[in-house]
């Protein structure tokens, strides 16, 4: 009987910081067992050997900020069985989709002394306004163990398993005291997707959304809190536009703190 | 004349995107153009009216690979701007957190991106089949900076825990010595045999007459602080830099071309720092360096990744110092007082020197920032190596010549991302 055939693993990169793929390189104990079970059949970042499609996963970073880039995510959709879009800049356009609320041609005569040589489109998307796609993984960096567990997920046929509450739930679990309650910290945790195991208020501080929003956060609730701290509105709009700015109930909530 | 085109379209293990063009005339090169065509992503643009404050949690998204880097640029330089001075034990912490940076991305680059390279793998993986056990002790390396970061900084990728007056959180010296003492010293010996093992790659023999820049201290070899000097006569503050280096804007890159004024290229990263700093490397670090048979200088690019091994011996040696002589501060930051100005921070990534400036609003708002990275004070100088060393090799086959090249770029390390804020290699006769 031939051996079974190892299912093939693409990895792309759109806009973004190589963190998110880096994960998988960070993942020291795994990797050598991950690249037995499975074919990385395209990691550019780990790799100069690229075998052709189709693949059983993709794993996408990054958002859609150019017209050529918006063309390519279609390519790599009808080449992938799975899609798996992984961090905040995928599945939120992430950072550099700041420049969703201004006039982008201004960013780039501010950065580049010669703005006419730089093409790039005035909103960074995230990937599912442009295919579909199977599965979100959030997070600025994801966490790489969700991530091993996406990859064993997909290539066995089952739903992964990743945490859906929010960061507060993570601090109870972790017996950190909260931080807002008892120190008068700004928290996005009430809104803010788990998965980093709360991280920030283990380090007495509040945390800033680097996984994005939860499933139906009370943002308006939270900004309420936030106004009790004496927070300006400037600050509280700056609260929920940041790494996940773009992401439809931050970006919503930020607007009505504009002034 | 015959016109022939070789075209790679992804320089791979490459951290981001870019690409290489060279033009010949028969035997003659006539242009080498290091594209980039990374999407920008403007941080510069977005930094305006954000507070101080939330500076190093966004510079810190530019580059994956290198996070910390830009978290302690940007830290710096508005500590420059407030008039900050830091606590000893404070800057002692950012010392430890920055060795555990280098150990990661050194390792990253010298044992899974760069030495595949040499010895005609086309990646680590397929490496590992024919030599596990470097494959695997690199790893165990590099999890041992990754165990600095996390518990510095929080987590390994993108640290939560650094804010301009030092951090949120600091350690107790229990912390370190049982999280990391252990770990560190097994790390130590490994990277003593990966120097050994990097130092006897078969290697090109290509040297080039570089001005080297990297910063340097009084007493120590250069993370966060010291003068800018150079091979060639420079030596400035770093509040100097807009004075001494200006960028270019080439229609090939998104990512602008830095220079110093009136001479030109030059070249930054771990060659330019060894060179200039050899002096103050450990006894044990200069020990092996004897054993391998290296000098205190070293002009040849390929070489690189023999110097960014012993950097990684020298960043677990000096972390082991720190956490022995570590007493955990008073206070995890030193108080902030917001004032008006403009700062500058510079700081060593694993890549080379990093330059931030910001200016600063009375309410600590942001009102200019620019950042300068490694790969884009490099890229000049990767062209002119090309230049150089695709003219001598014009003999070899189409698909040698065009690994060697891409070999040339990973010499840098470039991390693409970073200076755009792809590599695509095409060989075009004319
Ligand atoms: S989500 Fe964050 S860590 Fe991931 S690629 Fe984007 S900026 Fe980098
Ligand atoms: S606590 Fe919030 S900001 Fe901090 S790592 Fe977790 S999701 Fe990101």
């Amino acid at each position: 009987m031939a051996a079974k055939r190892k299912p093939k693993l693409a990895v792309w990169k759109f806009a973004s910081c190589d963190g998110c793929q880096l994960s998988l390189l960070d993942c020291e104990d795994e990797l050598l067992a991950v690249t037995d079970a499975i074919e990385i059949a395209n990691f550019p970042e780990a790799s100069r050997a690229i075998i052709k499609g189709p693949y059983d996963l993709s794993l996408v970073e990054g958002s859609i900020t150019t017209s050529h880039d918006a063309e390519r995510i279609h390519q790599v959709r009808r080449m992938s069985k799975y899609l798996v879009t992984i961090g905040a800049c995928a599945t939120s356009g992430g950072i550099q989709a700041l420049r969703n609320f201004q006039d982008v041609k201004q960013f780039v005569a501010y950065v580049y002394p010669n703005p006419d040589y730089i093409s790039t489109l005035s909103k960074s998307t995230p990937i599912a306004d442009h295919v579909f796609v199977d599965y979100e993984l959030r997070g600025c960096p994801i966490n790489k163990y969700h991530l091993v567990e996406v990859i064993n997920a997909f290539l066995n046929g089952r739903r992964p398993n990743t945490p859906q509450h929010s960061v507060c739930v993570e601090c109870k679990w972790r017996g950190t005291v909260c931080v807002m309650v008892a120190q008068g910290i700004p928290c996005m945790g009430p809104v803010t997707q788990a998965g980093c195991g709360a991280i920030c208020p283990a380090y007495q501080r509040g945390c800033y959304s680097c996984f994005g929003p939860a499933e139906s956060p009370n943002a308006a609730s939270l900004a309420h809190w936030f106004q009790h701290l004496g927070m300006s509105e400037t600050q509280i709009m700056h609260a929920f536009r940041g790494i996940n700015a773009y992401a439809e109930s931050f970006r919503r909530e930020s607007e009505a703190h504009e002034n | 004349m015959k016109t022939s085109t070789i075209k790679v379209p992804y320089l791979a293990r490459v951290e981001g995107e870019g690409g290489l063009y060279i033009k010949l005339k028969g035997n003659e090169v006539t242009d080498v153009q290091l594209r980039i065509f990374e999407p920008p992503r403007f941080f510069e643009a977005f930094l305006l009216g954000r507070n101080y404050s939330e500076v190093p949690d966004i510079t810190a998204r530019i580059c994956g690979i290198c996070p910390v880097a830009y978290q302690m640029s940007s830290v710096h330089a508005l500590e420059d701007a407030f008039g900050l001075t830091l606590d000893t034990p404070l800057r002692a912490l950012r010392r430890l957190l920055y060795c555990g940076e280098w150990i990661e991305s050194h390792v990253l680059h010298f044992a899974m991106l760069h030495a595949p390279d040499f010895l005609g793998y086309e990646d680590a993986m397929q490496m590992a089949k024919d030599h596990p056990e470097i494959v695997t002790s690199a790893l165990k390396l590099k999890k041992a900076g990754n165990a600095i970061v996390t518990l510095v900084g929080g987590r390994e990728i993108h640290p939560i825990n650094i804010r301009v007056g030092g951090f949120y959180r600091v350690p107790t010296r229990r912390e370190l010595h049982n999280k990391l003492k252990e770990q560190l010293e097994v790390a130590r010996e490994i990277a003593i045999v990966a120097a050994r093992w990097t130092a006897s790659l078969p290697c090109p023999d290509f040297e080039r007459d570089y001005e080297y820049v990297a910063l340097s201290h009084p007493d120590e070899y250069p993370y966060n602080e010291g003068r800018l000097i150079s091979n060639k006569g420079l030596d400035i503050a770093v509040q100097e830099y807009p004075n001494f280096f200006t960028e270019e804007h080439v229609a090939h890159s998104t990512s602008l071309h830095s220079v110093i004024k009136s001479r030109g290229a030059y070249h930054v990263g771990p060659l330019a720092r060894y060179t200039l700093n050899y002096a103050k490397l450990t006894p044990l670090v200069k020990e092996v360096v004897h054993e391998i048979g290296m000098g205190p200088t070293c002009y040849n690019p390929f070489k690189s990744i023999v110097v960014r091994a012993l950097e990684t011996l020298y960043a677990c040696d000096e972390a082991l110092r720190i956490i022995a002589e570590y007493q955990m501060p008073e206070r995890p930051a030193v108080p902030v007082e917001v004032r008006a100005g403009t700062g500058h921070g510079c700081s060593e990534a694993p890549r080379g020197i990093l330059y931030h400036r910001y200016r600063v609003g009375e309410a600590g708002e942001i009102l200019d920032a620019r950042i300068i990275p490694p790969t884009s004070q490099n890229q000049k100088t990767i062209e002119q190596d090309l230049w150089q060393f695709v003219s001598s090799r014009m003999n070899l086959p189409e698909d040698k010549l065009t690994w060697q090249c891409e070999q040339v770029i990973r010499n840098y390390d470039p991390c693409i991302s970073c200076s755009t804020h792809y590599l695509k290699l095409s060989i075009e006769q004319e």
